[in-house]
């Protein structure tokens, strides 16, 4: 195992990852930019290191010195959390390089997967379903009447190098194609200087089920069942749980052992999710890969009582897939996350302030994560998450109901939050009945506004 | 003619200011656009008009209820 590890992360997760190590007597070191100096698990870690101002290109952004200080802090691992530098290949090779572990997967998988149209491809040559789409359009194309044939609609136009969804466009009527593509031509044009386009099929109101997966390098692979993670506000998840409720069981096992053989071709080697959608006739097509340990992994370890950073730690240590989990792995009762972001519960506009109180939830089968403490200070600086509320029940509705009861014990005072928006959430008979999908989060926004 | 405030609605940085003093702008036309918690969060004219003052420069903080640009309107 490790002899030392370098948390190059901040917040939940870099108390998510302290958990484990303390549990495992592994000594880590935390780094902390100056808006994050007085958090307790800055005061809490065995070692804290300095990384730079604020804003977040020159602290938990900066490559160089979080090597740096891994070195100089004799540390043998590198973990990167979620976000900030998780999913960047360069920072990967560089601490590997520098003769550390990367704890992840190699940057060879985290390229490949970044690219969405490479990982598109990937997926698609391993059998796995994809939605149909027509490849980059370039200008000079004037008969759109075969895309209609071969994608369907409704559809979604694409700028093919854009991102974040500038220029988007959506069509449901054949004779808005030639339009709104000229349309998204010139705006691709202005804004990216290259007018090429691509059309994808669109999907309307769909589930987001994603399946967590595991692999050693060693050529095993295994699923560790899925989650529905629906819930989205700015394309963004706000509550998510496992098992997914109401689903085709032969659909889920079928696409499990599709993604086992897919991952275990290429040698997968970490923790790795693949987010999948689900349209209304149970077919799931293919989204994006996180090559990563994901936030809403918590939801996983409730329902299976694994700890899944221990297992990722094993197989960066070296170890194999039979070493790091157990023959059987099964599924007890249901588990809800919920996401608390500083933000305003309707217009999901970020709120920022000092926490004049911040008081948890003490609910019996309720666990919370968090960096903050009464006093803190939420600064605009990173992502608006306070905490993270984790509710298992012996079934869904339980779950649902301690969920509401732990809400409703969380007092938090000096920044606007979420939790009236989760409240109304949870109690809708729309997602009690498991008739939830990825818009309807911004569906409630529009009739509360 | 009345003068309207532009206000932000966050604290956070200004990341693009879209429009320059003498503009027509449409309501809700984007003035600039503001980032917080790594959210982009535009700050719109509130009426037809004209952007007549800039109070802000990209790069800048600004905390929530600050007067950004004043449209003529």
């Amino acid at each position: 195992m490790f002899k030392k590890v370098l948390i190059a992360n901040r917040g939940v997760v870099a108390v998510r990852l302290s958990r484990t190590f303390r549990k495992l007597g592994i000594p880590y070191v935390v780094v902390y930019s100056e808006a994050d100096a007085d958090h307790p698990y800055v005061k809490e870690a065995d070692e804290a290191r300095p990384v730079g101002p604020a804003p977040a290109r020159e602290s938990y952004l900066n490559r160089a010195l979080m090597v740096e200080i891994a070195k100089e802090t004799g540390c043998d691992g590198v973990h990167p959390g979620y976000g900030f530098m998780a999913e960047d290949p360069i920072f990967a090779q560089m601490v590997e390089d520098a003769g550390i572990r990367f704890i992840g997967p190699s940057a060879s998988h985290i390229e490949a997967m970044g690219n969405k149209v490479k990982a598109r491809e990937l997926m698609a040559g391993a059998d796995v379903p994809v939605l149909p789409a027509s490849g980059p359009v370039g200008e000079e194309v004037s008969d759109f009447s075969a895309y209609i044939d071969k994608i369907g609609l409704p559809m979604l136009i694409k700028a093919a190098a854009g991102g974040g969804g500038i220029g988007m466009q959506r069509i449901f009527e054949a004779d808005k194609l030639a339009g709104t593509i000229d349309k998204t031509r010139q705006l691709a044009a202005r804004a990216f200087g290259d007018g090429t386009v691509y059309l994808e099929r669109y999907l309307q109101e769909p589930r987001h089920i994603e399946f967590q997966m595991i692999g050693d390098g060693k050529g095993n692979v295994r699923n560790i069942f899925e989650r529905d993670c629906s819930i989205q506000r700015r394309h963004q998840k706000v509550i998510e749980e496992s098992p997914a409720p109401s689903i085709d069981a032969e659909v889920v096992g079928k696409m499990s052992d599709i993604l086992v053989n897919a991952l275990a071709g290429w040698n997968y080697d970490s923790l790795g999710t693949v987010e999948m959608l689900l349209d209304h006739d149970s077919n799931l097509y293919f989204l994006e890969t996180n090559t990563r340990l994901q936030v809403e992994h918590g939801v996983t370890e409730a329902v299976t009582g694994l700890d899944l950073v221990e297992a990722q730690l094993g197989i960066a240590a070296g170890k194999t897939l039979d070493q790091v989990l157990p023959t059987d792995i099964s599924t007890s009762g249901h588990a809800i996350e919920l996401r608390i972001y500083a933000e305003d519960p309707v217009k999901f506009f970020p709120s920022t302030g000092t926490l004049n109180t911040f008081s948890v939830p003490d609910v019996s089968g309720v666990m919370t994560e968090t960096h903050l403490a009464e006093g803190g200070v939420v600064t605009p600086h990173y992502d608006p998450m306070l905490a993270l509320v984790i509710a298992k029940g012996e079934t869904r509705d339980d779950a649902i109901a301690r969920s509401i009861a732990a809400l409703e014990d969380f007092a938090v005072e000096g920044v606007k939050t979420n939790i009236p928006f989760l409240l109304n959430m949870l109690r809708a008979d729309v997602f009690r009945d498991v008739r939830h999908h990825t818009t309807l989060a911004e569906q409630f926004s529009k009739t509360a506004a | 003619m009345a003068r309207l405030e532009v206000k932000s609605e966050v604290t956070g940085t200004v990341w693009k200011i879209e429009k320059s003093v003498g503009d027509s702008v449409a309501e809700f036309d984007d003035i600039m656009i503001l980032e917080s918690m790594k959210m982009e969060i535009p700050a719109p004219s509130p009426a037809d008009g004209k952007v007549v003052e800039i109070l802000v420069e990209e790069g800048v903080a600004v905390e929530e209820g600050q007067v950004l640009a004043i449209v003529e309107s």
